[in-house]
């Protein structure tokens, strides 16, 4: 599939690169005790280290380094054993230190990378070039009085870490389903929570437009997209300016841009003349951070089976249909769910269910999988009782409603309604005599050369038991009394 | 005195240059320094830099007297114009030694000529970022004067840091700019672990150093303003063990032509307080200092 972008005076190749911010899942800050809860009240979460009281020191927060390091792992980077904390120096209300605790030149994590998928089914791997923790700043609020700024700290001193990619995505496709996947592997991780709405996961995006295979044109950073759809549509709109300007004669600007939620725009937000110096330098408050081989051995024996792993076992051993097992593995919750319902049960059939009927019906009462009225366990019972010719698969279907409904077991349903498959052949043969004598101007067709008509007899067969008839019994009867 | 770099917890103390700070005590005696130093030192979970290094026995050490010790004697310590005051102390201080036992060897520390325009890189450079936070928003009186953000900051900046501190902010800023870091900032560092490795090296053949604490006696309060490398001049015998983390003490032994009191400065290996303490305790009983300041000074209290 070709990603170039056809202007006025011809093609032009989109080439993106993004830096992630995740928040690190931890219950304290990157350097102080402080919790990290969300939701909290204004300031409730700021101890003196986070508000830079004069005399304070950080102390780097162990559990934050783990998530890191584990965050490297699992997107096959290279972990730096030795890596430094520096001073990221600029003047803002909401940064009380006066300058950032990030990583620059040494950073904990080195090269890595992802794979993404696309909707035609083609992969591409990304490259990943650095993951460095820093803190975050807190918040200014600027709506809560007419001449004044609010701050609120609680925010300020959380650990992030940057996740930043190569220019390697070609389209806001590539870099939706990069997020995406992104996304997908810190929750598996347990590294990031990937609430987008929250704030946990915030992109900058860095675009730039170029002829085929010339030279890398220059590039804009749209800053703090905080959804998947906005940051497609920043892209998009950057791409089609950047076009624009470059064809009718004019040059990009190297710029910090912002995205306008409302219209779908980006404007300029700094350019590069204001850009800030930050003067970094490493933090004489923090020693070099320097990990053990151990260190990283523990993380990594510990890791969870990642989505492109469990995918193909999935497909592997299970049998499951790329599609299916894409569907399945996007989140850990649904793998964890479908593990959970699929376990000695038939693997294909569980997975039928799921992204049909439960996905369908979850879909439709507007609930998350993890507030599905059905359990895993439960709905592996279902299938449970098709497999083994209890109910037929029609039944199921109003069996699963109901459990969909009262969130009560198939078992108890299927009992109370007496839904159970007919499999008695003397009690199907005396169904199918009904119908073979009711009908009996169609037997004639039928044995007269109108095979199609085979279907109908079964209907009717099915209609009359209820739908409980089990349907390969009534078609291998019915066989054997039309055609024997 | 100042203790070893890591000794004493900066935690609580408003930083200047966080790589430099390090609190030590001023007392009358050096056994008054000792005491103070024993309660202050320890290694304290809060501070990143602290070191958990168990404290040597410094009352044995005071009372052991420096027979058989080698103490070496930089040829670097001098510099032009330094008061013949200040180097007849000094060659009083190697006799006071010599007679008490020990062994006076001279030494190199090669690259202590470039200590002071190194620490006046360093410690301006990591002043100008601890010193952001005093912004007016949070720490620092605001002042106000309706205009944007940065108006406040330039207002409440430009009000409320003197002179000597805003020279120092400034260099530091500078010092650490884009285009500027490498030049300056990085080449400081690299200096800094040249100096490092002199005393290294010192220290493997010697147990501590004497110098004089100062090219000169005390200059009078606001002296010097106009003239600020003269007066960092004055730092020049002490930055270095500064810059190393090393331990020093200046013990008062003797006075200047004009009354001033004099110091001589002893340095040894990281973490080696206990053989400060034993050199010092041997200057002091030596020179016998009373010196006071002078009369109109304590008449003006």
């Amino acid at each position: 599939m070709s990603n170039l972008v056809s202007g006025q005076t011809g093609d032009w190749e989109v080439v993106i690169g993004m830096e992630v911010h995740a928040q690190v899942t931890s219950q304290a800050k990157l350097f102080s005790g402080s919790s990290t809860s969300f939701g909290a009240g204004p300031n409730e979460n700021v101890s003196l280290v986070d508000a830079a009281m004069p005399g304070m020191l950080p102390v780097i927060n162990e559990a934050c380094v783990r998530q890191a390091v584990k965050t490297g792992l699992g997107l096959n980077a290279q972990i730096n054993l030795y890596s430094v904390f520096d001073r990221k120096n600029y003047f803002y209300a909401d940064l009380p230190q006066g300058y950032q605790i990030s990583q620059f030149k040494h950073p904990v994590v080195g090269e890595g990378s992802l794979r993404i998928e696309l909707g035609d089914g083609s992969a591409h791997d990304i490259g990943i070039e650095r993951i460095h923790l820093e803190q975050d700043a807190g918040k200014s609020l600027h709506d809560q009085h007419p001449a004044k700024s609010y701050i609120d700290l609680n925010r300020s001193g959380v650990a992030l870490m940057e996740i930043v990619s190569r220019p390697d995505l070609r389209s806001a496709e590539q870099a939706g389903a990069y997020i995406k996947k992104l996304r997908s592997i810190l929750r598996y991780l347990g590294t990031c929570d990937g609430n987008m709405e929250e704030g946990s996961l915030r992109a900058d995006v860095n675009v730039s437009v170029r002829r085929p295979g010339g030279p890398l044109g220059t590039r804009t950073e749209t800053k703090n997209l905080n959804s998947v759809r906005f940051i497609m549509q920043a892209i998009d709109y950057e791409v089609e300016r950047q076009i624009e300007v470059l064809e009718s004669g004019g040059e990009i600007d190297q710029e910090t841009r912002l995205f306008d939620t409302a219209t779908g725009a980006t404007r300029p937000m700094r350019s590069k003349e204001d850009a800030h110096d930050y003067r970094y330098f490493p933090d004489p408050d923090l020693l070099p951070l320097q990990l053990t081989e151990e260190f990283v051995a523990d993380i990594r024996a510990a890791l969870p089976e990642l989505p492109d792993a469990i995918k193909a076992r999935m497909i592997a051993e299970y049998g499951l249909s790329a599609y299916d097992a894409s569907v399945l593995t996007e989140e850990r919750e649904t793998a964890a769910f479908y593990e959970a319902a699929s376990e000695n049960q038939d693997k294909k059939l569980v997975a039928n269910w799921m992204t049909s009927e439960l996905f369908g019906a979850l879909n439709k009462a507007g609930h998350e999988l993890s507030d599905s009225p059905v359990s895993p366990q439960e709905l592996g019972r279902l299938v449970g009782l098709i497999s083994d010719g209890t109910i037929s698969g029609r039944i199921a279907k109003d069996v699963f409603a109901e459990m969909f409904a009262s969130g009560r077991p198939a078992a108890e349903i299927i009992e109370e309604k007496g839904l159970k498959q007919v499999s008695d052949s003397s009690q199907i043969e005396a169904l199918i005599d009904r119908v073979l004598a009711d009908n009996a101007d169609k037997v004639s067709e039928y044995r007269g050369g109108k095979d199609k008509l085979f279907g109908f007899f079964v209907g009717q067969t099915m209609k009359l038991s209820a739908g409980q008839a089990n349907p390969a019994m009534v078609n291998e009867l019915l066989r054997k009394k039309l055609d024997g | 005195m100042k203790p070893t770099y890591g000794r004493c917890s900066r935690w609580g103390i408003v930083a200047f240059a966080s790589s430099l700070d390090q609190a030590g005590p001023f007392t009358r005696t050096v056994a008054d320094s000792a005491l103070m130093f024993a309660s202050m030192a320890g290694h304290d979970a809060k501070d990143s830099t602290s070191a958990n290094i168990a404290l040597p026995d410094l009352n044995a050490a005071m009372q052991a007297g420096v027979k058989g010790m080698k103490i070496g004697v930089p040829s670097e310590y001098v510099i032009e114009g330094m008061d013949p005051s200040i180097i007849a102390l000094w060659e009083q201080g190697q006799a006071w030694l010599r007679d008490a036992g020990a062994e006076l060897v001279a030494v190199s520390l090669p690259h202590t000529r470039y200590a002071l325009p190194a620490y006046y890189i360093i410690a301006p450079a990591e002043a100008s970022s601890n010193l952001a936070r005093y912004d007016g928003v949070r720490y620092g009186a605001r002042l106000d004067n309706g205009g944007s953000l940065d108006d406040m900051y330039e207002a409440t900046r430009a009000a409320g840091f003197g002179a000597e501190v805003q020279r120092r902010i400034l260099i530091g800023t500078y010092a650490l700019s884009a285009g500027y870091y490498d030049a300056y900032y990085l080449k400081a560092q690299k200096v800094r672990q040249l100096i490092r490795s002199d005393f290294d090296t010192v220290f493997a053949t010697v147990d501590a150093i004497l110098t004089p604490a100062t090219p000169s006696a005390a200059f009078a309060l606001g002296d010097k303003q106009d003239d600020p490398v003269t007066m960092y001049l004055n730092d020049v015998f002490t930055v270095p063990a500064n810059l190393a983390g090393l331990p020093g003490i200046s013990v008062p032994a003797g006075m200047s032509g004009a009354g001033l009191p004099l110091g001589l400065q002893v340095l040894t290996n990281t973490f080696r307080e206990d053989t400060l303490y034993r050199v010092a305790a041997c200057l002091e009983a030596q020179a016998g200092f009373t010196g006071l300041p002078p009369r109109h000074v304590l008449a003006d209290r």
